[in-house]
């Protein structure tokens, strides 16, 4: 698959006054031309840190380095102009509040026309039907009349409809969903998590959903890295992941997950905490928490490495003698269930 | 919106009779105007015919109870000083303070807006901390020091500016520029506090994503919202315009509302300082009506609550 957005080697640093400090060590990480990729992970751990910098929304105290390459440009070398027609335009994204994501002090209207006016050069009342069309097609009901609203007469659900209409006025080629539905009720996510999926599929347009809900990813994308401590530790196709995962965390992640059918359980979860960016333990940052971890593993970072030849990839030192273990296992899992 | 702004006008009136009662007692209990009026020595026949004069033998709530029905009536009484109306004393003296009030005002707006907005867009560099430092020490120097320190470079030290009085225009800029700094200062940290807080709200963030350059983002997002704390101190300042200037208009000799109210106190001219107080709570009251109307304007969130607490 020909990648629409392509990041190598990304870091991030953030300026500490005194030093800085590395958030995002070195994330490569490719999404197709409609594809739908997952990116998971504890609070903390970089994922949405990743697609801000590569926008160039991080502010003067990010240092962002590596590449970011759409096309035959790359992000990170363009000026303010050349980054606000690929904002909204080509790259899209959809923030976890959406209430305070609009501004309370303008109408919908006018916040859709802005989009509106500045990739598509739409103005007066053309902006205005397009505006109508747009919160019609996020299944907004009486349109007309949502334009002369401000966002607080709204509820959260209408509200993330309004970004998501917004971010759809620039017909962009990838819709970043950051944590899209966490502050909205479960009846509301399900909601907006179907308009998500039917409008990427409707236009062709990548999604990036960024979520620490597993089960949410697992429905929706085809492809899912899991990050940890500001690094990808495994990215597999979704299907792969979630029936033979292989990383120590990953594992773990999947564990803390109640069943839905099956007998009762204790939920595993993992021991210890997120260690803090600034606080990282040498070699593998995972080492502290893991079952798994000997000696190398404080010696040395692992790589992030293929498995099997299915794009499966693990930072691990054991990812071989996991991979093997997670194979055996699926295989009993199967055997079980047959 | 009517009933919330009739209620808000009913408020004020409550205020206002606070403010009317507040001054009677004070003055009342603050010593014998007959004794300062006409001096320690006069003869106790001239004592008695002063406080019958002025009704001043009679008890103290039919004192108050005339001097409620009279002021009511908009009858503020004559100056003990010179017999004329108190209303046309301080009034003569109106125009002279807010000709430095309302100048000294425009300063602090002009001066102290552009401060904060750029110490909050240039956060943590050498440009904010040279603004806040400034400001910093405009808060906290008292005005009369200023005021002197002024005086002493312009008028003393220079020559250029005269020092006190009101005879000319030029007299009229140290103390703008005295009041005018100070203001400009309390304005730029409350503009830059309130930039700050609403440059780290996400829909700026948001703003920015959807792909409006930086300038845009700060014009139509960042300011509007600012300007909602902001217009609090504003309208604070509008409503001292006619009591802001006392300590300055006694250090320059400027013969405004402020120095008449010094002498009046001193001389316990009761009629004059009620009327003063009454001017000042006017204008302080107003000034609030006008800011909480300004805000549902600027507030579409507030405009709802006031339609929900008027309906």
């Amino acid at each position: 698959m020909d990648a629409i957005v392509s990041i190598r080697n990304m870091t991030v640093d953030f300026d500490q006054g005194h030093r800085f400090v590395r958030a995002l060590h070195g994330i490569s990480l490719d999404v197709g031309r409609g594809e739908a990729v997952g990116i998971v992970g504890e609070s903390g751990c970089g994922k949405s840190i990743t697609w801000l910098a590569a926008l160039g929304l991080l502010g003067k105290r990010a240092r962002v380095g590596g590449r970011v390459m759409m096309g035959s440009k790359s992000l990170l070398e363009l000026d303010e102009n050349g980054l606000a027609d690929i904002r909204g335009g080509k790259i899209a994204m959809i923030f976890q509040d959406p209430s305070s994501s609009l501004n309370p002090v303008h109408r919908i209207g006018r916040q859709l026309g802005e989009a509106l006016r500045l990739h598509r050069g739409l103005r007066g009342s053309a902006a205005k039907a397009e505006a109508k069309r747009l919160l019609d097609r996020v299944g907004i009901s009486n349109a007309a009349q949502r334009l002369n609203e401000y966002p607080h007469e709204l509820s959260g659900g209408m509200n993330q409809r309004v970004m998501i209409a917004m971010a759809l006025a620039g017909e962009p080629e990838v819709l970043i969903a950051d944590e899209p539905t966490t502050a909205l009720d479960v009846t509301i996510q399900a909601q907006i998590l179907d308009l998500l999926r039917e409008l990427s599929a409707d236009n062709e347009m990548a999604l990036v959903l960024i979520s620490h809900d597993l089960g949410v990813v697992a429905d929706m994308t085809e492809r899912v890295a899991v990050m940890y401590c500001g690094r990808i530790i495994e990215q597999a196709a979704t299907d792969t992941l979630f029936s033979r995962p292989v990383h120590p965390y990953t594992r773990g992640l999947i564990a803390a997950l109640p069943d839905i059918v099956g007998p009762k359980r204790r939920l595993a979860s993992i021991p210890g905490t997120v260690p803090p960016p600034d606080r990282l333990p040498p070699g593998c940052s995972f080492a502290p928490r893991c079952a798994r971890a000997d000696q190398a593993c404080t010696d040395r970072q692992p790589e992030l490495a293929g498995i099997g030849g299915d794009g499966h990839d693990v930072s691990c030192l054991h990812a071989a003698e996991l991979a093997t273990n997670a194979i055996r296992e699926a295989a009993s899992n199967e055997m079980e269930r047959a | 919106m009517l009933r919330y702004t009739l209620l808000r006008i009913f408020r004020a009136l409550i205020t206002v009779t606070l403010i009317v009662s507040l001054a009677f007692v004070i003055l009342r209990m603050s010593g014998d105007p007959a004794i300062i009026i006409l001096g320690p020595e006069a003869p106790p026949e001239a004592y008695a015919a002063f406080r019958a004069n002025w009704g001043l033998d009679q008890p103290i709530w039919i004192q108050y109870l005339k001097y409620f029905g009279a002021v009511s009536q908009g009858d503020l009484g004559n100056s003990m000083r010179d017999g004329r109306s108190a209303l046309q004393v301080v009034g003569e003296r109106v125009p002279l303070t807010l000709a430095i009030t309302i100048p000294a005002l425009l300063l602090k707006i002009l001066i102290g807006l552009p401060a904060g907005i750029c110490a909050a867009l240039y956060r943590n560099t050498y440009i904010d901390r040279l603004i806040m430092t400034v400001s910093v020490m405009g808060f906290t120097v008292p005005s009369f020091v200023l005021g002197l320190v002024l005086a002493l470079i312009f008028a003393v030290k220079l020559g250029w500016l005269p020092s006190g009085g009101s005879d000319t225009w030029q007299h009229a800029i140290l103390p703008i520029l005295t009041m005018g700094l100070i203001g400009a200062a309390v304005i730029a940290r409350f503009t830059r506090s309130a930039m700050l807080e609403v440059l780290g709200q996400p829909y700026i963030r948001s703003a920015s994503a959807k792909g409006l350059v930086w300038r845009d983002v700060v014009t139509s997002h960042a300011l509007p919202n600012a300007a909602i704390p902001t217009l609090t101190i504003v309208g604070f300042m509008v409503g001292s315009l006619v009591a802001g200037a006392v300590v300055v208009e006694s250090v320059f000799s400027w013969p405004g509302v402020g120095r008449l109210l010094v002498t009046a106190v001193a001389n316990r001219d009761l009629a004059v300082v009620q009327v003063i107080l009454l001017f000042i709570g006017f204008t302080m009251v107003f000034a609030n009506l006008t800011v909480d109307l300004l805000y549902g304007w600027v507030d579409p969130r507030l405009r709802t609550k006031q339609l929900q607490a008027g309906s």
